[in-house]
């Protein structure tokens, strides 16, 4: 396959950027999208240039490290996929690929197409836990959970933070992240004693870093590639009003 | 160097109880002077860190992602293992500790393992404290499944992200601990070097990978928890930045390197399909509960395996392991797998693969219950490969995965230099010579929240008069000049050849010659042959870029270095060990019928490596293993 790749290179931060163009030949359709990168780099190093950085690790769509901006898309065309997830077969031979970070406020470019997203930790650094100390637990079945609700808990827990939703919102919101982890807790018995500071604390933090607001257009749930529902956006607007009435 | 695995006394049930009665404490005023760097952030690092500062020390906390959610821990699929007894099928801490020692091939301690199984209930608690979402039956209690090696069922699951499941677990109670102030947090900083002064660890440098500067950390105890190095084959289910770097500058430190050569070749993963490829994706164990593995009956087949009738059909493992069919251990079922393949009956363009089929367990139990059970991992096969392995078998082949070897550890994971713990995949602990399905998230934890927490405080008890250490110490001083030393002659080479493809062409190297068949020939050879591609590397590689700044091609320059030495250590190790045992199969040294030939009358000992410098080959020292509750026997699984 041939492909023509414009990516964006930006020294760090406070540089400016710019698209730089790319031709490949010679790809196979059963590589990566992030192999293609692999050989992109392997070209530029061997005919003496500067390789593109870029973000990934376990190249199995778990760590959440990874994503790009192609085409215009989070994560590119496929639905419920990372970067890392992406091969070549989705694309033709002859096309022409645009690849670009990320882009938030909250997400300062680092270089090229790396990303700081620390913005996600303090998130959860604000209340995204149970204050279960090392000991302090009971035995595990003590407290059955019917299985629905396991599931559904489950269903916000599988988020990876890889910052997808944010990227695709018009207005760099962080709500479908936040809401993944306090919808995640507030269905199961053990995040129940902390559960009006949470919402509270974590939407605090959010607005904090820069995030926007959530308006609702659910761009966030169509790029997420864990399919995470912006039903949790519901649910998380409800325990930020709980929270706010009930006040811990 | 000498070693001292300190084993507590009395019967082996009692060991650890009487260990923690007698055990040094800290007082809580002390622990707030006392300072822990704990390097890495997955299942074992995060656990440790976080229940190390609810108890009041001061922890710093470092990890190469960009953050502790990301440690490769992240990507385990299938489940954790714990004695719970919750199926009432006879399980228990004594038979849990058996099936572990019995799977490791008697190649490990009887107390670690011990230890290891008594404590597997109380993770469970712990995390379903923290809000992991295991999977649960109907009236919701726990639910559990089978996994290689056992005949109970004993694994805990989270759908496939059991591994992710408690990473997160872990890093919310490291994260309550960061919002605290308990815990600083270094993400994107790797470990470099470790500093010691007078024979004990005292701190690191690490470098900050956003702007390419070198920092000391100093603290009274030093915990790697880095993880594994199976990476080292190049392809391998680990991700891209696992390395061994941390435990290889602590064994050029002194620390003893625990057998190195024992490393878990995977049955499930993806075949490689062509050169620029970058990892094989695991496809987990969980699977062969339900799924038959089997290669066509005549050589060469090239029909479609929907047109290959039952009867023109090899399931070798239900062939040859009768008891345990599909759910061999590891180690015995890549094994039989690469003897198919080797022998010409392997599968798919590149004939390097076999089936995992799944047509049976649809036809029992329907379409929707495989997708309850396994709807991630087959939506993760179509995407890698584009085929839908609910209409056809799986293609799978082995892949490098776990390295059970690492830096040798004592009854209280402290290395053999004082003050410096190693914890989780990184240490050489209860796995043996191969580790079963789900014991190893087990220990990574097990490590990190029960077993450090008690014997780091022992230690420090004994630490609280001796002599304050800063960053500005000249043994500071001394190491990080090393370490600029070392980037700047990466960076001037300025050859024709990236550190990648020396990376690739080393872990072809391996999977050849020191995976999962070897021989004394081959290792022989292996040793010249990565001598010369190291010096190769010192003479023709390119770096692009400088240090001071955001450089991935240095990074992975400095951890191929590593890799290149490190090697060469696992086939020394390797040829050393003459006989058979767990993942490490020597072709000189099997049964009649291709079983491993173990060799207790001369090899019941753990392989220990000292490091005497660049040029003198390193030392190898025998812990013996005594089994005072068990007799060894002969692997059996058919
Ligand atoms: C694909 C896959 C599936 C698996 N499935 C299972 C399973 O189902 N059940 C099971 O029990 N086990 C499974 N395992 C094994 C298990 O996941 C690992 O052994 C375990 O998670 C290791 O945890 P750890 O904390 O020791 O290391 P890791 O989670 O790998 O963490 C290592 C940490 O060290 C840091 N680090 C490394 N080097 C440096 C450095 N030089 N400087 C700074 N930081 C550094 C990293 O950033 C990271 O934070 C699986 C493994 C793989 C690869
Ligand atoms: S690299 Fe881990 S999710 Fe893509």
């Amino acid at each position: 396959m041939k492909i023509t790749l414009y990516i964006w290179r930006q020294d760090n931060a406070q540089a400016k950027g710019n698209m730089e163009k790319h031709a490949l030949n010679g790809l196979n359709p059963d590589m990566s999208f992030l192999e293609m990168l692999d050989v992109l780099n392997e070209q530029i190093i061997t005919a003496g240039g500067d390789p593109v950085e870029f973000d990934h690790d376990c190249r199995e769509g778990i760590c959440g490290q990874c994503g790009l901006f192609i085409n215009g898309r989070a994560h590119g065309p496929l639905a419920a996929t990372t970067t890392c997830q992406l091969h070549l077969r989705h694309f033709k031979d002859g096309d022409t690929i645009y690849v670009e970070p990320f882009r938030a406020a909250a997400f300062p470019v680092v270089k090229d197409l790396r990303i700081d997203r620390s913005a996600f930790d303090r998130i959860i650094q604000a209340g995204g836990y149970v204050s279960a100390r090392t000991g302090d637990a009971p035995e595990a079945n003590a407290l059955p959970v019917p299985h629905r609700t396991a599931e559904q808990a489950f269903d916000a827990a599988a988020c990876i933070g890889c910052g997808a939703c944010v990227a695709t919102c018009k207005n760099a919101s962080a709500a479908l992240f936040t809401a993944a982890k306090v919808s995640h807790l507030a269905m199961l018995p053990q995040g129940q004693p902390e559960r009006e500071h949470r919402a509270q604390a974590m939407s605090a933090q959010m607005d904090e870093e820069g995030f926007g607001h959530c308006t609702q257009t659910g761009a966030c749930e169509v790029e997420c590639p864990q399919e995470i529902s912006i039903a949790h956006i519901a649910r998380m607007n409800y325990e930020f009003n709980r929270g706010a009435i009930l006040k811990p | 160097m000498k070693l001292d695995a300190k084993i507590p006394e009395g019967p082996l049930a009692e060991k650890w109880g009487r260990y923690r009665a007698a055990c040094r404490l800290v007082s809580p005023a002390n622990k707030k002077k006392m300072s822990i760097i704990v390097v890495g952030t997955g299942l074992a690092g995060s656990a440790a860190a976080a229940s190390l500062a609810e108890m009041g020390y001061q922890i710093k906390a470092f990890c190469f992602q960009d953050s502790p959610r990301r440690a490769h821990s992240v990507a385990a699929q299938g489940g954790v293992n714990a004695a719970k007894n919750y199926q009432n099928d006879g399980d228990n801490a004594y038979r849990m500790f058996y099936d572990t020692l019995k799977g490791g091939d008697f190649r490990s301690r009887e107390a670690n393992v011990y230890r290891l199984a008594e404590c597997s209930a109380q993770l469970i608690d712990q995390a379903v404290a923290q809000g992991v979402p295991f999977a649960r039956e109907y009236g919701g209690y726990l639910a559990n499944r089978s996994f290689g090696g056992v005949q109970v069922k004993r694994t805990f699951y989270a759908r496939g992200q059991t591994g992710q499941q408690l990473l997160l677990g872990a890093y919310s109670a490291l994260s309550r601990q960061v919002a605290q102030g308990q815990v600083q947090l270094f993400a994107r900083h790797e470990m470099l070097e470790l500093v010691t002064v007078d024979g004990q660890a005292r701190g690191i440098i690490a470098r900050n990978l956003d702007t390419g500067k070198l920092e000391r950390h100093a603290a009274h105890a030093v915990v790697l928890a880095t993880g594994g190095y199976g990476k080292i084959y190049y392809l391998s289910t680990l991700a891209m930045g696992c390395n061994g770097s941390a435990i290889w500058r602590a064994y050029k430190k002194g620390a003893g390197f625990a057998a190195p050569s024992w490393t878990q070749i995977h049955p499930t993963c993806l075949p490689q399909s062509g050169s620029y490829q970058s990892k094989l994706t695991l496809m987990s164990e969980s699977l062969r509960n339900d799924g038959r593995i089997w290669v066509p009956i005549r050589a060469h087949d090239q029909r479609p395996p929907n047109e290959i009738p039952e009867a023109e059909r090899d399931y070798y493992l239900e062939r040859r392991y009768p008891a345990f069919g599909n759910l061999a251990p590891r180690d015995i079922a890549s094994r039989a797998a690469k003897e198919r393949i080797d022998a010409g009956f392997g599968i798919g363009p590149q004939k390097n693969a076999v089936y995992l089929d799944f047509a049976h367990a649809i036809q029992e139990y329907g379409e929707g219950a495989i997708r309850e059970r396994y709807g991630n991992l087959f939506r993760m096969y179509e995407k890698i490969t584009g085929r839908n392995a609910y209409r056809e078998p799986m293609m799978i082949s082995p892949a490098a995965h776990f390295s059970m070897g690492g830096l040798w550890v004592d009854y209280e994971l402290m290395t053999s230099l004082p003050g410096l713990f190693a914890i989780g995949e990184c240490n050489f602990s209860d796995h043996g010579a191969n580790r079963l399905g789900a014991n190893s998230l087990l220990q990574a934890c097990v490590d990190g929240y029960f077993i450090l927490p008690n014997t780091i405080s022992n230690f420090l008890a004994g630490q609280l008069t001796a002599p304050a250490i800063g960053p500005s110490h000249e043994a500071f001083a001394a190491a990080e000049q090393s370490v600029a030393l070392q980037l700047g002659r990466l960076l001037n080479i300025q050859g024709q050849r990236t550190a990648g493809s020396y990376h690739k062409a080393l872990g072809a190297l391996l999977y050849d010659k020191c995976g999962v068949l070897r021989s004394r020939e081959g290792l022989q050879q292996a040793i010249k042959d990565i001598s010369a591609l190291r010096a190769d590397f010192w003479q023709n590689l390119k770096v692009p870029g400088a240090t001071e700044t955001v450089n991935s091609e240095l990074e992975k320059a400095g951890r191929v270095a590593d890799y290149l030495e490190l090697a060469e250590l696992m086939c020394r190790d390797a040829l050393a060990r003459e006989e058979s045992c767990g993942a490490h199969f020597r072709e000189e040294y099997q049964t009649g019928d291709g079983e491993a030939l173990r060799r207790d009358e001369a090899f019941q000992y753990v392989p220990v490596w000292s490091y005497q410098g660049p040029d003198t080959p390193p030392e190898l020292v025998e812990e013996p293993l005594l089994f005072e509750t068990v007799s060894p026997t002969v692997r059996n699984y058919r």
